[in-house]
């Protein structure tokens, strides 16, 4: 009982940190969403600095931490990329996301100067999903090798990647061929047959979809 | 040498900015860590870590299979504390299928999130002080991780690896003699780590290492996104587990400990306090187990299989279990992000579902990333012996911050 009535109060908070936020800058935020007890925010791509500009600073919010910044590819939509902010208030203990949804060849502003620990984060991000940030100090790869080639966590980047290394004993180096699998990369489809699987004949051309 | 005036230029005008790799291979990197150094004599100017050595993509493999075979990837991030990192996981699928987890699945959870908090600070006080120049701490300390590691083995099979903790509880009960051990490694732990802080608290070596070392504000430590003990060094009260507690955390009684001045001493401290405190927490958990014996684990529903002995009679479990452990099971469309304290700091995971049985995107927001990330600002000023303390300090492991 007394945990029902905190997630209550919680999801009263959130509701009215939804309220404030369209009230104060209507010209951000493109809708807000409560689910799972979890407030996601919208925003426009433009707005965003003012926006992590206003929850960081205005008393009200004070989300003076930024937990993280991730990207997700939806390559079938027309803005194809989403990238989420997960911001933490330590003062009001609220967690708030904010989401910018941005076509392939869009640039998102940067927040480094607002969060430094963006700089890492919004690395990440281009180097994973090759989404550029307008501003950033330092927009180099992070996490995958030097010189390496490709986003992968874009959907249309095979797991397999395309290079492979090895150590050349001939050369005395490592040295980058194209990857050359012995069997075909294993990906099962579970699906129940019921469900899952469509059922194509090969040639069948005129076979309905 | 001539500058440009034509004028000779005397030894120490000569001297230039030297720039040094520090790692992939050091002892000191813990790991994999590629530090570029730029020293101005022996202060450091600027300091570039370059990771990413030890990426295995987790995030795209994650992708492409079950939420039940995801599970022991993340036994593979921090491998110190691997099911801090697998609650996290549970955690997220229980908040989006509304799983409830039985009372005594979650203290078991609890007792082994403990444990895995004194696995990680053992290694982490303990190396630290190897990095500063103390050679017993670590054998002592990893003589304690040795019994811990015999208690995840006993639980479940595997000393690091665990995938112990599943969506809707535990994998198994744990037999009573274990938590009988338990409890009485609880008793003589407390001792080691008197031993410890005898080696080392007063010690002279080690606190003209530390001490004023690594100074971290709160102002900062909010700014460059830290958590767990490097917010609590800086004198931020703040922990997941009290402030927005999850599992049962909330009818536990457990302290908080605090720093005053944010160096390198202050997180040494804390973190041997909080050791200190998983001890109770450990045994308050073994004493509520006690009354709930013989109470199920895991939510048998169906993201988790039936009993061995239905399967041998039910043919509908039979299919279940076949189902559960071919196409696995399937969590409704949405995203959620869950955040357990990880010895670390605060691990979170951000899981975008599609209603199929494989997660679309899986974000693993590892607490070390955003340390590590303000390495250059916390080093510029020190001098090069003092990278090696800030480093442990900040507690770094690779498998999380590469990912």
């Amino acid at each position: 009982m007394a945990s029902e009535t905190t997630v209550d109060r919680g999801a009263e908070a959130l509701r009215e940190l939804a309220a404030l936020i369209e009230l104060r800058r209507p010209e951000a935020v493109e809708e807000t969403v409560i689910a799972h007890g979890e407030l996601t925010v919208v925003a426009s791509r433009s707005e965003l600095p003012a926006l992590i500009r206003f929850l960081r600073d205005d008393q009200a919010c004070l989300f003076t931490t930024l937990i993280d910044i991730c990207g997700v590819d939806y390559p079938e939509r027309d803005r194809r990329f989403e990238v989420v902010y997960h911001l933490l208030s330590m003062r009001q203990n609220l967690r708030i996301r904010v989401k910018v949804r941005v076509r392939e060849e869009e640039i998102v502003p940067s927040i480094v100067d607002l969060h430094p620990s963006a700089n890492w984060f919004e690395r990440e991000v281009f180097d994973m999903l090759g989404v550029l940030f307008s501003g950033h100090p330092d927009l180099r790869r992070i996490l995958t090798d030097y010189g390496f080639r490709g986003h992968p966590l874009r959907r249309d980047f095979p797991t397999t990647g395309y290079v492979e290394v090895r150590y050349d004993e001939a050369e005395k180096r490592v040295v980058y061929e194209p990857v050359q699998l012995t069997q075909d990369y294993r990906l099962f489809d579970f699906m129940s047959p019921w469900e899952g699987a469509r059922y194509v004949l090969p040639g069948d051309d005129k076979g309905g979809r | 040498m001539k500058d440009a005036t034509g004028d000779r230029l005397t030894g120490e005008q000569r001297i230039r900015n030297f720039n040094i790799n520090f790692g992939p291979q050091h002892p000191a990197a813990h790991g994999v860590l590629r530090l570029v150094l730029e020293l101005d004599g022996e202060v450091v100017e600027r300091c570039d870590p370059h990771i990413g050595l030890l990426h295995r993509g987790t995030e795209k493999l994650m992708e492409s299979r079950t939420y039940l075979q995801n599970l022991p990837y993340l036994d593979r991030l921090d491998y110190v504390a691997p099911m801090n990192q697998e609650h996290a996981w549970c955690l997220a699928i229980e908040k989006l299928t509304g799983t409830p987890v039985p009372r005594r699945g979650s203290l078991i959870r609890v007792l082994y999130c403990e444990i895995g908090r004194i696995l990680n600070h053992l290694l982490n006080v303990t190396t630290q002080a190897m990095d500063v120049g103390a050679l017993t701490p670590p054998l002592w300390g990893f003589e304690e991780r040795e019994k811990l590691m015999i208690f995840y083995e006993r639980a479940c099979g595997a000393r690091l690896h665990a995938a112990y903790f599943r969506p809707g509880g535990v994998h198994q009960d744990l037999p009573p003699d274990l938590i009988e051990d338990i409890w009485a490694w609880t008793e003589s732990f407390p001792q080691v780590l008197d031993d410890l802080d005898g080696l080392l608290l007063e010690n002279r070596i080690f606190k003209q290492r530390n001490v004023d070392i690594g100074v971290v504000s709160k102002e900062e430590a909010q700014a460059w996104g830290f958590s767990g003990v490097m917010v609590r060094g800086s004198g931020l009260a703040w922990d997941l587990r009290r402030s927005q507690p999850y599992e049962l955390y909330d009818e536990f009684d457990f302290k908080i400990p605090v720093g005053r001045n944010g160096d390198c001493y202050d997180r040494y401290i804390i973190r041997m306090a909080e050791m200190r405190e998983s001890v109770k927490i450990m045994r308050q958990a073994i004493e509520k187990l006690e009354k709930t014996k013989g109470e199920p684990v895991l939510t048998r529903g169906k993201i988790a299989p039936p009993p061995r002995a239905e399967m041998k009679t039910s043919m509908e479990a039979l299919i279940h279990h076949f189902k559960l452990y071919t196409e696995g099971f399937r969590v409704p469309a949405g995203e959620v992000y869950a955040a357990v304290e990880a010895p670390k700091g605060e691990f979170g995971v951000y899981l975008v579902a599609d209603g199929t049985n494989r997660p679309y995107r899986v974000k693993l927001r590892a607490p070390g990333f955003a340390h590590l990330a303000a390495m250059d600002h916390i080093c510029r000023g020190h001098l090069l012996a003092d990278v090696a303390a800030i480093l442990g300090s900040l507690d770094i492991v690779f498998g999380e911050i590469d990912r």
